[in-house]
Order: structure tokens, then sequence, then C-alpha cells
């Protein structure tokens, strides 16, 4: 029953992180019926600002900080870090996909794969193809409840991933820009002609989800600290992923999704098919897209003859 | 054993009934008109009647054979052709292709055939390309074989994809609106030409419209739909002064004052 | 030339087609420049760049399903033809003595092998087709880039052939004829497929899918079928590629980057045109050799090329998404420009 529990927490310590990159898939396909293959990269540049900013800040604080400093330090990082990605977002959307809004969904397709390496191979050129260590911003503490071991981190990745998916819960169903962005993923022309300033709330769209990854990332670099230009991609991946499970353009689903992979991969690490633990996300992919293609939550849209 | 049968057939999405106990007969040769408001589920019977949908109750059968479970190629295969609302060619091919297309049920081979160059590869090709353009001729666009789809005008597109259906060698011929968009002396052309093939491919024609001198002209028979039911069936001189007919049109001023 | 039967046209073009690579294969090695074995594989890894090009624009282009695992195909034709030449092929061939003999069963039994391949590659083809029946765009691209993916980590799995240390033992029996005879092999398919009602049908499905099978056209058939083309070709490219010197393979020469490459191929040269896939296979082949060199000449320590690669595409798409020949042939093009 211990383990049951552990590989639980796990579980949903790494779903909430899967979770939060797949929100940024689920609502820019909700939008532009696009899937933006750049995310995972956004996220892992979220996780390199941490890196250069908690360094640097590290380097300069140079073991002074009490506890409380750290925190400071460490959510001033986290900020840094959400206006980093948050600007690659809207410069993405801005120079690459905004331009082949009316084009063909394979010229999309294709510039969205080759930003998403010019990502990760520039990300190789920039900052070097090794891995690197995520500073220790806060002090790790393990915390024992009842036989079960967390981090101070997995208690840290749940609180902040809840309170950011409270703030976009409200967002989107509790203001006016949020009920146009769900006007906008309704009917794009309509909202457009009912004076809804669509290529405002793209933007807007493509931020907050670039936020939400970067947020995602430093919570990664404070749990798995190794990390590299390449470390979005099965992140990205697997999140994206979640978002279909979910139905892709439900929020509430992405984040099901999201948790739900995280916990069935942590069960299946734990067993004796661990080797495939990062096949069952594709598994898992290609059965829901064979069955049940609109996922959990999402509906099945019959495209009108 | 007529040609098309359907017997009540009805289909509903989600909570929306969009058609209702659609019962139909036709005869081979028959000219049959469907009209009605927009929305009134013509569309709708065509898409049951080619197996875009399943329809949730009721039968359909083509010169016999049940259609429910078959698949849009199989019941083509029973000489069923369409041409559609929003005209649906194959833009970036040319026309002749677009033409040969229509008939792939007739003219087509394996892909060793195809890439042995064999004899009967030869002969498939030339009666496909024989075939093409005799129909092109009808429709006076074999000058324009080797242009493509996509460049045509509004009205040579709409001729075009009623040259690609006849390429199908059809028994029944749905057309969706072949006048929209046309102009008066257009319109005239398009009722001789239905006529024309009519006559000369021995097809029963089953058409859309909204435009009701063409309807009024040429059909033998019409049908009147409004919300999914049909209120009226009858010559076109039944179906003019019939003031169920015209209580449903009064919100297209149109369209009633035609009538 | 037209009057006689259809059997003895080809086999005279066949004719001449093998006499000319036969000729081009002598002279090429005879060329007496400093390092022309470099050039030689160049010429050679080419030729199947050629290959998996134009099988990929048959999926993605003729037939317009949005294929991204097809490294995944490539990798089963190279593994399971060198798998069949290391254990049973190559021990056999060893044992005949050498002459006339040896030289005809190693060439028979390089056939087989890559034949084979590629047709186990085809199976696969056709299990990844399935999706292609319900899924449009941009999902059934990521599908496929999911099976791509999990034939990449099966075959790192498999102990016989190396798993994660690589493949190695090949014998070398690939060379520039058999490469040029399949790329000539699948230039000639491609264009006598498009260009018959197979390739109308395919053709028919990449427009519109719906009128298509209101036109009768068993859209499933022909999606699958396109698959199941290329990835047979694609197959018979990575047989030929793996008993290519150095003759060696390993799972992380067939992953996504992989497909990326071929796809960028494609795309730079046109979706659906056979000329555009050629041409650019030829420029994205030379292209990574000259990155290298300027590389060297300006004594950076990293490789640009994936850089340079996706930073091209990306303007490409927005600049001329359309590729080099758009769906036209280089020759449609000129021909236009005549008059």
């Amino acid at each position: 029953m211990q383990e049951f529990l552990q590989n639980l927490l796990n579980g949903v310590a790494v779903g909430a992180i899967y979770a939060l990159i797949a929100l940024g898939y689920t609502m820019v396909y909700g939008i532009l019926k696009l899937i933006n293959f750049a995310h995972g990269d956004i996220f892992m540049l979220g996780s390199f600002t941490g890196f250069y900013a908690g360094g640097w800040a590290a380097a300069h604080l140079n073991g002074r900080a009490g506890t409380w400093m750290s925190w400071l330090v460490a959510g001033a990082v986290m900020l840094l870090a959400m206006t980093v990605c948050g600007l690659f977002g809207y410069l993405n959307e801005r120079i690459a996909y905004r331009p082949l809004r009316h084009a063909p969904r394979i010229a999309s397709l294709i510039t969205a794969i080759g930003v998403s390496f010019f990502l990760e191979y520039g990300g190789q050129f920039v900052f070097g193809p090794d891995p690197k260590f995520f500073p220790t911003l806060v002090k790790k503490h393990l915390i024992r409840v009842d036989g079960i071991v967390t981090t101070n981190y997995q208690v840290l990745v749940l609180i902040v991933a809840v309170i950011f998916m409270a703030i976009l819960q409200f967002i989107i169903y509790g203001t006016k820009f949020g009920r146009a962005m769900r006007a906008v993923s309704f009917n794009f022309e309509t909202a457009s002609l009912m004076g809804v300033p669509t290529d405002r709330i793209i933007s807007m769209t493509f931020i907050i989800g670039s936020v939400l990854a970067a947020v995602a990332g430093i919570l990664y670099g404070l749990s798995y600290p190794k990390i590299d230009p390449l470390m979005g991609i099965l992140p990205g991946l697997k999140a994206f992923i979640a978002a279909v499970l979910g139905g892709i353009g439900n929020v509430p689903g992405a984040v099901v999704g999201g948790l739900v992979i995280g916990i069935i991969e942590s069960f299946v690490g734990a067993s004796q098919f661990s080797s495939f633990r990062d096949a069952i996300a594709f598994v898992i992919l290609i059965v829901i897209l064979l069955f049940r293609p609109s996922g959990l939550f999402g509906k099945y849209e019959p495209e009108k003859v | 054993m007529p040609l098309l049968q359907t017997d009540a057939v009805t289909i509903r999405f989600g909570g929306l009934t969009a058609v209702s106990e659609f019962t139909l007969s036709m005869e081979p040769h028959e000219l049959v008109g469907l009209i009605g408001p927009n929305g009134a589920g013509k569309t709708t019977i065509f898409n049951m009647l080619t197996g875009v949908y399943k329809p949730s109750e009721g039968e359909i059968q083509i010169a016999g054979t049940p259609t429910r479970h078959l698949k849009t190629p199989q019941i083509a295969a029973l000489g069923v052709a369409r041409t559609f609302q929003n005209i649906r060619l194959f833009k970036e091919l040319n026309v002749l292709d677009n033409v040969k297309i229509g008939g792939h049920m007739h003219n087509r081979y394996s892909v060793a055939t195809a890439f042995l160059h064999t004899a009967h590869f030869g002969q498939r090709e030339e009666a496909a390309e024989r075939e093409a353009l005799d129909l092109l001729k009808i429709f006076d666009l074999h000058a324009r074989a080797h242009d493509l789809a996509r460049n045509l005008s509004y009205g040579d597109q709409r001729r075009l994809e009623i040259a690609r259906a006849l390429a199908a060698r059809p028994k029944l011929l749905l057309l969706d609106e072949p006048a929209a968009g046309l102009n008066t002396g257009e319109t005239i052309e398009l009722m001789e030409k239905i006529h024309e093939i009519r006559d000369r491919f021995g097809l029963a024609i089953l058409l859309i419209e909204h435009n009701m001198e063409l309807v009024m002209g040429i059909c033998e028979r019409i049908l009147v739909l409004n919300f999914g039911r049909t209120i009226a069936e009858g010559t076109a001189d039944e179906v003019r002064g019939n003031p169920v007919v015209i209580e449903a049109y009064l919100g297209e001023p149109a369209e009633a004052a035609a009538l | 030339m037209k009057q006689l039967p259809w059997w003895i046209r080809d086999a005279i073009s066949a004719a001449i087609f093998v006499s000319a690579l036969i000729g081009l294969s002598y002279g090429l090695e005879a060329i007496p420049i400093q390092g022309i074995a470099y050039y030689n594989r160049i010429i050679v890894l080419m030729g199947i760049n050629i290959t998996l090009a134009v099988s990929l624009n048959i999926i993605n282009g003729h037939a317009g399903q949005f294929s991204l695992g097809h490294a995944g195909f490539m990798a089963i034709g190279a593994y399971f033809a060198a798998f069949l030449t290391v254990d049973y092929f190559s021990p056999w061939v060893n044992r005949i003595p050498e002459g006339p003999a040896q030289w005809l069963a190693q060439n028979g039994l390089l056939l087989l092998a890559v034949l084979s391949g590629g047709t186990l590659a085809a199976i696969a083809g056709f299990i990844v087709g399935q999706p292609s029946l319900r899924l449009r765009g941009d999902y059934l691209a990521i599908v496929t880039l999911g099976f791509g993916e999990i034939i990449r980590v099966v075959i790192l799995n498999i102990d016989t052939v190396g798993a994660a240390r690589g493949f190695i033992g090949i014998p070398a029996w690939s060379n520039f004829f058999w490469v040029y005879f399949f790329c000539g092999l699948t230039i000639a398919l491609s264009w006598r497929l498009v260009n018959s009602s197979v390739g109308r049908a395919f053709l028919s499905v990449r427009e519109d899918e719906i009128a298509a099978e209101a036109m009768g056209v068993d859209t499933t058939k022909y999606k699958v079928e396109a698959f199941v083309i290329g990835s047979f070709l694609a197959g018979v490219a990575g047989g030929l590629f793996a008993h290519y010197t150095p003759a060696y393979l390993n799972p992380t020469m067939f992953t996504f980057i992989r497909s990326f490459e071929i796809m960028a191929m494609v795309v730079l040269g046109g979706l659906g045109s056979i000329s555009g896939a050629v041409v650019a296979a030829i420029i994205l082949t030379f292209l990574p050799e000259g990155l290298r060199a300027a590389k060297d000449m300006l004594h950076m320590s990293k490789d640009p090329r994936m850089v340079i690669y996706s930073v091209m595409l990306v303007v490409l798409m927005l600049t001329r998404p359309q590729g080099l020949f758009g769906r036209r042939e280089i020759w449609q093009l000129l021909r236009r420009k005549k008059s």
C-alpha cells in the first residue's frame, strides 16, 4: 500500500508539471487548431533562464541568504523565467505563425517543427550541449509521512501548480478577456466580426501558455536538476499527449490528462517494464486516437459536407 | 423495381431531427426536384443517399440494394453520382484529370500494370482520355482540358462538376444547386443541358434548387421540404398553388413571388 | 518505338538504364582526382537520399498523408536486410571460392536481403497506414512520428542486432550501381504511378477525400497503398544503406531528426513534385558537407547544421511554402516560361 501511495504521489508530482505544459498546448490548439511543436522548448528555456538567473543570484549572494531570502530569490527567478518565456512565446506566434494563419495546414506544421529545432539546436549552440545542473534555489528537505517519503520540492510543485491552474481558471471563466478567449476558440470569424480583437487574444493565449511552461520549467529544474537544451522534447511530447488525452482544446482536460500520464508513467517506471516508460505515452496516444480521438472530455466535430 | 426507394428515412444529430420520415420513390429517367427553404434538410438527404451520413431510421435502396451499411464508394458503384452545394472539384488538378477521376471506377488497374505500362494500361488510359474529352465537349470545356480546375470561372466550375459526375456513368444523378450563382442566360443553358444529358445517358436526376424557374421549368415531379419534413409533393402546377408551400416560403419573398 | 509490345519497350529502357549505370559506376571510380572515394561516397549517399525523398513524396506529396516517421521504415529495411546477410547470407557466400559464382551469389543475396527488408518495411507501412484512415493532418503527423519512435525503441531493445551498441560486421556489398538502380526504379515507379489511374486516385484523396469517395474512389485502399509503396521503397533504401561502407547501423541514425531531414527534402522540392524531391535531395545532401567545410574553415566547435536547417525551413515556409517547384515538375515550369 505504501509503495502504491508513493508511486501515486510521484506520479502526481510529475503529472502536475506535464499538466502545466499541456495547458499551453491545449489553449493554442483550441484557438488556432495548431499543434505548437515549439512549446516544449519554451519549457526548456524556462529551465535555462532559471539556471542562469539562479546561478547569478547564488554567486552574488555567496551563501549568505537566509530561508526567506532564498524564497524571495526563487520567486524572482521564476518571475524572470515567466517574462522571458512569455516574450519568446509572443515572438514565436508573431513571427512564425501569424503570417501562415491562412496557409495550408502543413506549412504551419513544418514551421512549428522548424522553430522547435531552432530552439533546441540553437540552445545547444548557445548554451553548449552538455547537461547543466540547476541551482538549488531553495534547500531541499525530506518529508516523511507514514512511511512515504517526499521532498519539499514535490509539495512545492503541487502547491505552485494548483495556484497557477486556479489563476488560469479564473482568467478563463471569470474575466472579460477569458470570455473573449473562449469566443475565439468556438468560432474565430464570428468572434472577430463581433469586435473581439482576435490578434491580441491569440498573442495573450501564447503568452499565458508560455508563462505556465516557464513555471513548469523552474519546477522541473528543481525536481530533476540535470538540464540540457534537448530536455523539452520528451516532456513536450508527453504534455501534448496529455492534452489530447483530456480532449484537446479542453482546459480541465489538459490537467486531468497530465496527471493521468504522470501517474501511469510512475507506475510503469516502478514495474518490470521500466525501460518502456518513455514509450508508454506514445502507446496511450495511439490508443486514444484510434478509439476516442476527441479525448476524455472533448466533443467529436464531424466535417460539414 | 424503382431505381431509388427511400422509406421513412429519418436522421437526428444530437437533439436535432434534421430529416424526418422522408419517403421518395424514383423510376429510371425521372427528373425530380427537391425544394425548400434553407436548412430544410435537402443536402442532408443527398448525404444520406450517398452514404456520407447514416440514417437514424428508415431504409434506402438503390435498384433494390439496401445501402444502409455501404460506404460512399460502394454506393457510387451502384450507379449514384453527385455534385456538391459548395463545389468540390480537385482544385490543383487540371480539368481533364478531374473528369478522368470521375470515371475512376471504370478505368482503373493495378500498381503493377501502371508501373510496367502494359498493353492493358495503354488501352485503359486511351479510353479514359477519350471518354473524358467526350464529356467535356458536351459542356464546351474541352478547350480548357489542361487548365487547372481552380482557374476556371464559377459557371465553368459548376459545369465541370457535372461532367465529372457523368464520367462515373451513373444511373441516378444528384445535382445540388447546379444553378447557384448562374445568371439567367446560363440558367437557361443549364436547363437545356440537363434535359440533354438525361435523354442522352438515360439518367434519373434528382436535383436540389432554389431557382424556381429552373425547377418549375424542367422537373416532372417536385418535393417540398420544410424543417426536415416533406410538406408537399406533385407536379409544378400542383406545388405552385399549394398554400402550405407558399406559407413555408413566406420568409423568402423572391422565391415566394416566383412560385 | 510505340509500336513494339510493352514488355520489349520496358526491357529496352531497362537495358539502357543498366548499361548507363554500369558505365557511370566504373567511370566515377576511375576519375584521377585525389580523394575521389570521398566524393563517390557522397554521391552514393545522395542516391539513397533521393530514393527516400521520392518515396516519402508518394505518401506526403501525392496522397497528401502527413507521415513523419519515414526513418522508421528505413530502419526496418536496414536492420532486417543486415540481419539476413550477417546471420545467413554472408557466411554462405564466404564459403564459395572467389570467382563469378561468388560474385553472382553475393549480388543475388544482397538483392534478396534488400527486397526482404523492403517487404518487412511495407508491412510496417501497412500498419502505420491504418490510422490514416481515421485521422487527418496534425494528428496523423503525430501518430506517424510516434510509430517512428516506437520502431526505433523496439530496435534499440533487440540484442541480436546490436541494440544500443550498434550493428557491426555487415558485409559491404552495396555500391553505386545498386543504389542508383533502385533510385532509378523508385523515380520511374513514382512517375508512372502518378500518371496513371492509381496516381490520380492518390491525388484525388489529397485534394478532396469526400469528393473522391463520391466518385467511387476507395480512399481507404489508396491511402494504405501509398503508405505501403512509400515504406517499401524506404525499406529498400535502408537495406542498401546498411550494406554500404562503413556498413554500420545504430538506432541513433533513425531518429525523428532523420525523418525530419527527409521531409525537409520533400517540402523544399515542393510537395507532390518528383523532380522537386530529387533536386532538393541533391541540394540537402551536399549542404551538410558544405557546412562541415565552412565549420572547419571558421573554426567553429559545434555543428550548425540543424540550426541552419531549421531556420531555412521556417524562412521557406514564410516566403515560399510551395517549395522550389510547387506541385509541378521542373519541365512543366520551364515549358510555361517558354510560352
